[in-house]
């Protein structure tokens, strides 16, 4: 399998095209937070909840695929879950696109490793995990 | 060069000997390199010039009377006078070495804005302008209450010359505008632009960024009052570029940066002023940079910029032909002479950078972004778009395998409809 559709495979463009968990979250302990990369002008603003069933989960945002489909499959992968288990999820994940061992079970979040190929499309991957980094570290908790 | 010798890709060829970065290979494929947009490759020549320089000649300028502090200065002024000879300045005194258009137009706002400008005071400027042509505006607007007045482009993507003679007024105090579009190619008519700022006693400053590098410039021609420019766009070293404006307007503006060289005399409690153009060049300035400059304006002369913007423009009608029937493809800029050789272009359901990466993986180089003119974005309907641009060492066939393989990314990723709004059919012409 080459590059081009090891990066550009269906469940990452599938992704891009129909985002899961997408729009804007309101109520009563919603957390918002924005991204951006100033140099490609991909944004993304991520809404997080934490409830008794584990984080509520929603964003909005305009980019790349890659951007939009990583927010995508952050959204659906840390949906339920509590906020250390999509803390850990994020550090494994950051560690993939630079290559490393992840760690921790990325399940389909696997689907964007080629990325760690492309060092020009790391930051647009990275992006919406940062912005995860930054909503978590607002709810208190350690990112690391 | 004799205006009948066409460059065929034979000549193409041979030229591209020049240019070593040309021979390599990206992800497996040749690299097609078309992105001379944002920053040309250089010829050996002009890394031999620069390298001779180092290795010879170096030492500061208009310091000191030794030996080499003679010979680089020779060589600084030398290359400002090939330099200015080149964008037809009647006289190398008022053309100031900058590090690019950038700080060039800045030196423009700082300088002669914060002299000339007041609350109320206007400057006309397009909606395509480049951020480095807007943002300085924006702080004299903060600063002290200028007036930025937009001037909107015509449905062929052309700057709407009724809309900039109904924007100029009598508080317009300077008109500002593109030589040739970053975006879409487009080639503003600047000597009218020109007589319309004149005729209302404003000045013009052309951001010539992509003007100096693709176009034949006599600044006299163009009629205009300021033309900043860029080393690296057009064959030279990065960190070198230019500000010329007619002599009497450079020698009434106040300094731009304080420093050596600038100076006349400096005392405890104060400082008078050099001459143009020293008064806008504070510190030891970019010397092998200006001598690579010199170098490159030699060789882009000695092809002659008629035959380059004559290349530049067949190679643009060449690429839209290829892709004119392409559905989901949406192809930005005007259609007729007027036309340099940037192709800026959208694919239906496929953003711009992954439209570069796609491309990149076949040895393909395009921009992929706001190419530093989000307004524009905003006129376009598109946020972010790629650009193919071409320059004198790109052949017919690097055209044709980035049209193909553009083909078959719309093929393969692109949907159904368009985003944006391109020139409508009726003014494609």
């Amino acid at each position: 399998m080459g590059l081009l559709d090891d990066i550009y495979q269906d469940l990452i463009l599938e992704h891009y095209r129909s985002p899961r968990q997408h729009g804007a979250l309101q109520g009563e302990g919603v957390v918002s937070q924005e991204g951006v990369n100033p140099s490609c002008g991909d944004e993304l603003t991520l809404y997080l909840r934490c409830g008794a069933g584990g984080l509520d989960v929603g964003f909005v945002g305009e980019g790349c695929a890659i951007s939009q489909a990583s927010a995508s499959l952050m959204a659906s992968a840390i949906k339920g879950k509590d906020a250390g288990h999509a803390a850990a999820l994020s550090a494994g994940f950051q560690r993939l696109i630079r290559g490393e061992e992840p760690g921790v079970d990325l399940g389909d979040l696997q689907a964007l490793a080629g990325i760690a190929k492309l060092p020009a499309r790391v930051k647009c991957a990275v992006l919406p995990w940062k912005t995860l980094d930054e909503a978590l570290a607002r709810l208190g908790v350690d990112v690391r | 060069m004799l205006d009948s010798k066409q460059m065929d890709d034979r000549d193409v060829l041979a030229l591209r000997r020049d240019f070593p970065i040309l021979g390599r290979e990206v992800n497996g494929h040749p690299l097609t390199y078309l992105d001379s947009a944002a920053s040309s490759q250089r010829p050996r020549q002009v890394v031999a010039a620069m390298q001779e320089y180092y290795e010879r000649h170096h030492a500061n300028v208009h310091r000191g009377a030794h030996t080499l502090a003679t010979e680089a200065t020779d060589a600084f002024e030398r290359a400002r006078e090939r330099v200015a000879r080149f964008i037809g300045a009647p006289e190398s005194r008022s053309l100031v070495f900058t590090r690019n258009t950038t700080e060039a137009i800045n030196l423009v706002a700082a300088s002669w804005g914060r002299a000339n400008l007041g609350p109320g005071d206007e400057v006309v400027l397009s909606v395509a302008e480049h951020h480095a042509n807007l943002v300085p505006w924006h702080f004299l607007k903060r600063e002290r209450g200028v007036v930025i007045r937009p001037v909107p482009l015509t449905a062929g993507q052309r700057l709407d010359l009724d809309a900039l003679r109904s924007a100029i007024g009598p508080r317009t105090k300077l008109v500002t505008t593109f030589h040739m579009s970053n975006v879409l190619g487009a080639i503003n008519p600047v000597a009218e632009v020109a007589r319309l700022a004149h005729a209302a006693g404003a000045l013009l400053l052309v951001d010539g960024a992509q003007g100096a590098p693709h176009l034949e410039v006599d600044v006299r021609a163009l009629g205009c009052d300021f033309y900043a420019f860029s080393g690296h766009k057009m064959l030279g070293p990065t960190g070198i570029g230019g500000l010329w404006a007619r002599a009497e307007v450079l020698e009434a503006m106040p300094p731009f940066l304080g420093g050596g060289e600038m100076i006349r005399r400096v005392t405890l409690q104060d400082s008078t002023y050099a001459d143009i153009p020293a008064r806008f060049e504070a510190g030891t300035p970019s010397v092998a940079e200006a001598v690579g400059l010199a170098a490159a304006v030699d060789y882009l002369g000695a092809v002659g910029m008629a035959e380059v913007a004559r290349h530049d423009h067949e190679l643009t009608g060449y690429a839209l032909d290829l892709l004119s029937d392409v559905p989901g493809l949406t192809l930005f800029g005007p259609r007729g002479d007027d036309r340099g050789g940037i192709i800026t272009f959208d694919v239906a359901g496929l953003h711009a950078h992954d439209v570069a990466t796609v491309l990149d993986l076949e040895g393909i180089a395009v921009r992929a972004g706001h190419h530093c003119a989000q307004p524009l974005g905003a006129v376009l309907g598109v946020a972010a778009t790629a650009r193919a641009s071409f320059y004198l060492y790109t052949m017919r066939a690097e055209v044709e395998r980035f049209a193909l393989a553009l083909r078959r990314l719309v093929e393969r990723f692109g949907v159904q409809g368009s985003r944006g709004r391109g020139v409508p059919p009726h003014e494609q012409g």
